[in-house]
């Protein structure tokens, strides 16, 4: 019998992508990522997908309007309203800009302060690393939500009114994640620098006169950015659930202003009446959106850890 | 005469540990001197104090560590004495190291051009394609091949020798006087390691750098330096010219030393000091060798040798130099300065 030519089980990669690549992009989890791009789109084209304004009722829409595969629900508004006939759609997509910016900047300033305190901790050493880390330890052994929650009161009696060109209540909530995951930055860092600081071309570098900062800037940060992405993409999660609790409680984006946390609470006083779409819809919102990052953080420990990568 | 470029006076340095319960004695007293474009060996066992000691000479001392004595008069300033601002200016511009691990010597997440012209961007302020030239001058000056392309290229993508070149240049890139290289060639297998020496050896003559070279490898001394200083325990034990100590050494440890030098084609087994390095917490009373030396005597556990005169630049601490030794009926006048029969003589408990 003749040898029939086969196809090839795999397609050989096209040439115009390289290999590495194309390897890379394949390698990425897939809906984790599709989740997270959606998040992002959504957040920064809020403006345009939303069919209604998120803190106005819908003109003619009525309060409590089921969503629109029940009795009585309308295109005009998908996911139904709410208790002031505002449309719900509209602001789950606004909520979700609220989720990012909380979610990147608290967790950029957490980081910045983190990796400032530990790299300062290891690098210097002595009585500073004491202080840093017995502060460090202090901070940790506080549970962090009602350190949160306890932050965010007395930040919203002083300085609420210091709300930038953010929402009400978005300032507030980003400081005191800031003021809250900071903790587990500085002591990972200050682990890693350690380690870094013995090493030769740290050395090397002393020895050819350079001045502190500059071999911190060089030699100390780039080698530690790695394990500051991975802890921030971690700390994504936390921050996006935390951020939830705190709206939730009131203490964090305030009344007109969407928030996937505050929606829940407005919806709290009728969760037994029958308007489960007004607690179901954000909390799916936010159970996905948390799963999606810390999937998403998880691939990224592994790919930036040499030792998982097996190399 | 003109003035030595590095001067060193009774350099001191000490460990402080258990908040100064212990004090250990890391280097005690060692003086020596290196001319411009000259190169000085430093050799003597691990734990001798070889590396301590160039790193006080930089005032690079790890924590717990403190230069408790003497002078580093380099070029006329007494580096002991500057703020530390403008030893910050002296590292890397003056005087400037190589380390031993080529591998770990190189920051994994810059290019070589980077790391090179780091002193030059630093201390001589050059930037753009002055730097740029200067590093690819400084490539080929450690004969790295096509520099302009290799310069772009990280540390993994080079193999030791390569790295340890690169190193060479970042070393030479502020400009410095003198170089102190600490094994440079430990890491590095025998033919790259002959290499790289030719390199050295070349780059100094055409430069006029002096090299303060950290080894143990006495055969690497006899090729590179002009002088060479042998320490023991913190202290430099016999100091002079390299063929007067290895044609005429006077410190038994410095005879032992040159025993203990593998050598090709011969069947006896390969002579090894008896004995361990002491420990610097409890040194012996006397002379620190003396429990290992074979040519042992009253006094050296009693008193320490001072450093004698032996000739134009040649001194050693050692006793048996001045003459004291009271001749040994055994021996029958006869004073056997050999090591040959140490070994016997002399079983170490702990090999």
């Amino acid at each position: 019998m003749a040898v029939e030519a086969r196809p090839l089980p795999y397609a050989p990669t096209a040439d115009f992508v390289p290999a590495r690549a194309a390897k890379i992009v394949r390698e990425i989890p897939l809906v984790p990522s599709l989740v997270l791009a959606l998040l992002v789109f959504t957040a920064l084209f809020a403006g345009l997908l939303a069919p209604h304004d998120p803190t106005l009722p819908v003109a003619g829409g009525g309060v409590f309007k089921p969503p629109v595969w029940m009795d009585g629900g309308s295109m005009n508004t998908p996911f139904g309203t709410d208790f002031q006939g505002r449309d719900v759609l509209s602001r789950l997509l606004y909520g979700a800009r609220v989720t990012l910016m909380v979610a990147v900047t608290g967790t950029a300033f957490a980081g910045g302060i983190g990796m400032l305190l530990g790299i300062v901790a290891g690098y210097f050493g002595g009585w500073v690393d004491q202080a840093i880390m017995r502060l460090t330890d202090t901070w940790l052994a506080l549970p962090s939500l009602v350190f949160a929650i306890f932050l965010a009161a007395l930040l919203q009696e002083k300085i609420n009114q210091l709300t930038f060109f953010l929402p009400a209540g978005v300032g507030n909530i980003i400081l005191v994640f800031g003021l809250i995951y900071w903790t587990r930055y500085a002591r990972v860092i200050r682990g890693e620098v350690l380690t870094l600081r013995e090493r030769d071309y740290v050395r090397l570098a002393q020895v050819a006169g350079l001045s502190q900062a500059r071999i911190i800037i060089r030699h100390i940060v780039p080698n530690v950015l790695n394990t500051w992405m991975v802890l921030a993409s971690l700390t994504v999660g936390v921050v996006i659930i935390n951020e939830a609790s705190l709206s939730f409680l009131g203490l964090g984006v305030q009344a007109p202003t969407p928030a996937w946390g505050n929606m829940l609470s407005e919806a709290r006083r009728t969760l037994m009446a029958g308007q489960w779409w007004l607690t179901v819809l954000p909390g799916i919102c936010i159970s996905v959106v948390v799963l999606a990052a810390n999937l998403f953080g998880d691939w990224m420990r592994v790919k930036l850890d040499p030792k998982q990568r097996n190399l | 005469m003109s003035e030595p470029l590095l001067n060193v006076k009774d350099l001191c340095m000490a460990y402080t540990t258990f908040g100064g319960e212990r004090v250990l004695r890391a280097v005690d007293g060692a003086s020596f001197t290196i001319d411009r474009g000259e190169c000085l060996g430093l050799v003597g066992e691990s734990g001798s104090g070889k590396t301590t000691t160039c790193l006080s000479l930089l005032r690079l001392l790890p924590k717990g560590a403190e230069i408790t004595g003497g002078e580093v008069i380099f070029d006329g300033v007494d580096l002991l004495k500057l703020p530390s601002s403008e030893m910050q200016r002296v590292r890397g511009k003056r005087i400037a190291m190589i380390l031993q691990d080529p591998m770990a010597s190189l920051n994994p997440l810059l290019t070589i051009a980077d790391q090179v012209g780091e002193p030059a961007y630093f201390h001589r302020g050059e930037r753009g394609t002055t730097l740029r030239d200067h590093v690819i001058a400084l490539l080929r000056s450690v004969r790295i091949p096509s520099p302009d392309v290799r310069m772009s290229e990280y540390p993994h993508q080079m193999s030791g020798g390569m790295r340890q070149r690169a190193v060479g240049a970042i070393a030479l890139s502020g400009g410095p006087d003198l170089i102190i290289a600490d094994e440079p060639t430990t890491n590095l297998d025998v033919t790259i390691q002959a290499q790289y020496l030719n390199m050295l050896k070349d780059l100094q003559r055409r430069t006029g750098v002096a090299l303060l070279f950290i080894t143990h490898n006495l055969g690497i001394v006899a090729k590179m330096c002009d002088r060479v200083a042998v320490m023991y325990a913190g202290k430099i034990v016999e100091q002079g010219p390299v063929r007067e100590i290895y044609l005429r050494p006077r410190h038994p440890y410095t005879k032992a030393l040159i025993s203990s030098i593998p050598k090709i084609g011969s069947k006896d087994p390969l002579y090894a000091i008896p004995g361990h390095p002491p420990d610097l917490a409890v040194l012996p009373p006397g002379c620190s060798f003396h429990p290992r030396c074979a040519q042992v005597f009253g006094r050296c556990s009693e008193e320490e040798p001072r450093d004698f005169e032996l000739g134009p630049n040649h001194r050693a601490r050692c006793w048996l130099v001045d003459g004291s030794r009271p001749v040994d009926p055994s021996t029958n006048g006869k004073v056997d300065v050999g090591v040959g029969d140490v070994s016997a003589s002399a079983p170490s408990p702990g090999q």
